[in-house]
């Protein structure tokens, strides 16, 4: 690629010419940078364009084609310097993310009921598509929720006081504004709160199969062979339909704030902007509907382990890859005030770092990285150099190698699932296509990822994490 | 708009295409309406078989836009919302494009997982490599990719 130089073994470049106002920087190693398609680079590059943007337009070692911004894609922008806010810049599925659990159990005493646990598990928690949760919010209710996220759900009865802190924002994210969230938003949330959803969400039953760091995991709860349990999946139809309508008004509205868009999915608005303030009151309202969605799930699966084990889960962290978060870092030596998206971008806050739960913020923020069903997941902790290296910021996931149709012209969904039975995983899913899709193969290795991420300094491995069974929409 | 040099009559037809993360839906017809139609059904058979869906149900759609390429992504979003909401898959489509405003009557029915097995659900259309174009043949194409 031209104009893409090495920097370090992890770290490469591109300099600012043309419309650029500052370099592109990708986390990758030569084998990623080798692969990277052509897209990240070019869709890095039209982010390093944009209004107000500080630092560098960053792309993570899992970085591929996205919407305007790369998926694993983070760029920092100052509303006093005209900066924007970008619905591309968010994605369709607003705080899409992971939180983890503990179970309490190990190994052994999953493996001794997988397959009873499964099938409760996926009969207890709504997946897949058509789909519907048992909670109807009226209209309300519907605003109480985007304005209280998980703080909401637990005061309604999901889940415990306890587990917001282990949630960024306290669980709660400030500022939500639901008069800025479309009917047509709210309508679609409406049979879908605590539901997973489809493609590459799931809750997963997972054991500890590696410690690479035994004091930050043992600050974590983690030892080799503990049972947790994750879940993946973000705003649902609400997020979806917020993103839909403000991309349009975005791009529409781009000539008259004088913003030159490359690429129509980069559309976004001065922060500073009536429409700007508006789609960042519709996106947090989008984020407490993830925080909500995420905790409802953590209360169906409470009741199935309780009634299985008769034991609680106790919340690790949530971690939100899919948002755009008003933050403070110190860049050239200045304390500034900038909006950092994150774009299929982990946050990865660093010791001491004042968000962050006090009985966590000697060690540093938990940076949850899902897998696929038949991979690893692993967890991270965030670096002082993170805070540094890209607004603390890590990868969020394997990202995808193979596109759908090539996943299921290679696998057939029964064939992954009878390949993952005989490695000791079970799966349940109600479609064998959606499975061929998700298939393993499909995905980047997600080690490898991780790996560049860590020699990066973007976040250094806690632990490694594999499936015992996997609930997929 | 620019009406179609009578062409030859061909039989509309539908496809994906390729990309990384997601997928692209395409449609050919001799009309912009007949390829919105033909990328709806491209859109359907995403999430399953279009012929397992029953056209028993009909429901309307309108959308406003001041150019082509809005009004197929706008055409679209408004398709994934009745999916969504109603909770329905669609397999036949009736539209009409009238300068900047379509009316489509669409038929389909409830989703039944376990009859029509959906791989996945769509969120949105986007604006991702999309053109509303006539070809040289007088054959209109329709595309754009959408983030499942």
């Amino acid at each position: 690629m031209k104009g893409l130089t090495k920097h370090s073994d992890t770290e490469w470049r591109i300099e600012p010419t043309g419309a650029m106002r500052v370099p592109v920087v990708i986390f990758a190693s030569e084998a990623l940078i080798r692969d990277i398609d052509d897209k990240v680079i070019e869709q890095a590059i039209n982010v390093a364009g944009l209004p107000g943007i500080v630092g560098a337009a960053y792309a993570m070692p899992d970085a591929h084609w996205g919407y305007g911004f790369p998926i694993g894609g983070v760029g920092a922008f100052d509303a006093d310097a005209g900066g924007i806010v970008s619905g591309g810049g968010v994605g369709f599925d607003i705080c899409c993310g992971v939180r983890t659990l503990h179970t309490g159990l190990d190994r052994a005493a999953v493996l001794a009921v997988q397959k009873e646990l499964a099938d409760a598990l996926y009969y207890s928690v709504p997946v897949g598509v058509g789909s519907t949760g048992a909670i109807r919010l009226d209209h309300k209710g519907m605003d109480a929720m985007l304005e209280g996220g998980a703080a909401w759900a637990v005061g309604e009865g999901y889940g415990r006081p306890e587990d917001l802190a282990r949630i960024e924002e306290q669980g709660r994210m400030a500022g939500a504004d639901p008069s800025q969230v479309s009917d047509q938003a709210k309508q679609r949330q409406q049979q879908e709160m605590g539901t997973l959803g489809s493609g590459n969400h799931y809750l997963e039953v997972q054991a500890v199969t590696e410690i690479y760091d035994a004091q930050i995991a043992a600050a974590f709860g983690l030892r080799i062979d503990d049972a947790m349990v994750s879940i993946h999946c973000g705003s649902r139809g609400l997020g979806h339909q917020i993103g839909t309508e403000y991309l349009k008004r975005m791009a529409v509205a781009a000539p008259k704030h004088g913003i030159n868009l490359p690429d129509r999915e980069l559309a976004c608005a001065p922060i500073k902007s009536q429409l700007g303030q508006a789609y960042l009151g519709a996106m947090r309202a989008g984020i407490n509907c993830a925080l909500a969605n995420r905790q409802i799930i953590t209360h169906l699966a409470r009741r199935v382990f309780d009634e299985f084990f008769g034991t609680d889960l106790e919340l690790l962290y949530d971690v939100s890859h899919n948002t755009c978060k008003l933050e403070e870092h110190v860049v050239d030596g200045r304390r500034r005030q900038l909006y950092v998206h994150r774009k299929g971008a982990t946050r990865a806050f660093g010791p001491g770092h004042p968000d962050l739960p006090p009985d966590l913020r000697r060690v540093g923020q938990p940076v949850l990285i899902g897998g696929t069903m038949g991979t690893a997941s692993y967890i991270l902790v965030g670096t002082e150099q993170g805070m540094q290296l890209a607004f603390g910021s890590a990868c969020h996931g394997a990202g995808r190698a193979l596109s759908r149709h090539a996943a299921t012209r290679r696998w057939h969904g029964r064939a992954v699932q009878d390949e993952l039975a005989s490695r000791g995983i079970v799966v349940r899913s109600p479609s064998a296509r959606g499975l061929a899709e998700e298939a393993p193969g499909a995905y980047k290795d997600v080690s490898e990822v991780v790996l560049v991420a860590e020699r990066a300094g973007l976040a250094r491995r806690v632990a490694r994490l594999e499936p015992l069974l996997c609930i997929k929409g | 708009m620019k009406s179609a040099p009578s062409p030859r009559r061909a039989t509309p037809s539908w496809r994906h295409f390729e990309h990384r993360a997601d997928i692209g839906v395409e449609g050919v017809g001799d009309s912009p309406a007949e390829a919105f139609a033909q990328a709806a059904l491209a859109l359907t058979a995403i999430i399953c078989d279009p012929t397992e869906v029953a056209p028993k149900q009909a429901i309307h759609i309108s959308c406003d836009e001041p150019d082509l390429e809005l009004l197929f992504v706008d055409w679209l979003n408004a398709l994934i919302y009745r999916m969504a909401t109603e909770r329905m898959l669609f397999s036949r489509f009736d539209l009409r494009i009238d300068g900047a405003r379509l009316q489509a009557n669409l038929w389909g029915e409830p989703v039944e997982p376990e009859r029509h097995h959906p791989a996945v659900e769509v969120k949105g259309a986007t604006y991702t490599a999309l053109s509303v174009q006539q070809h040289r043949n007088g054959r209109w194409r329709a595309r754009c990719v959408v983030d499942v």
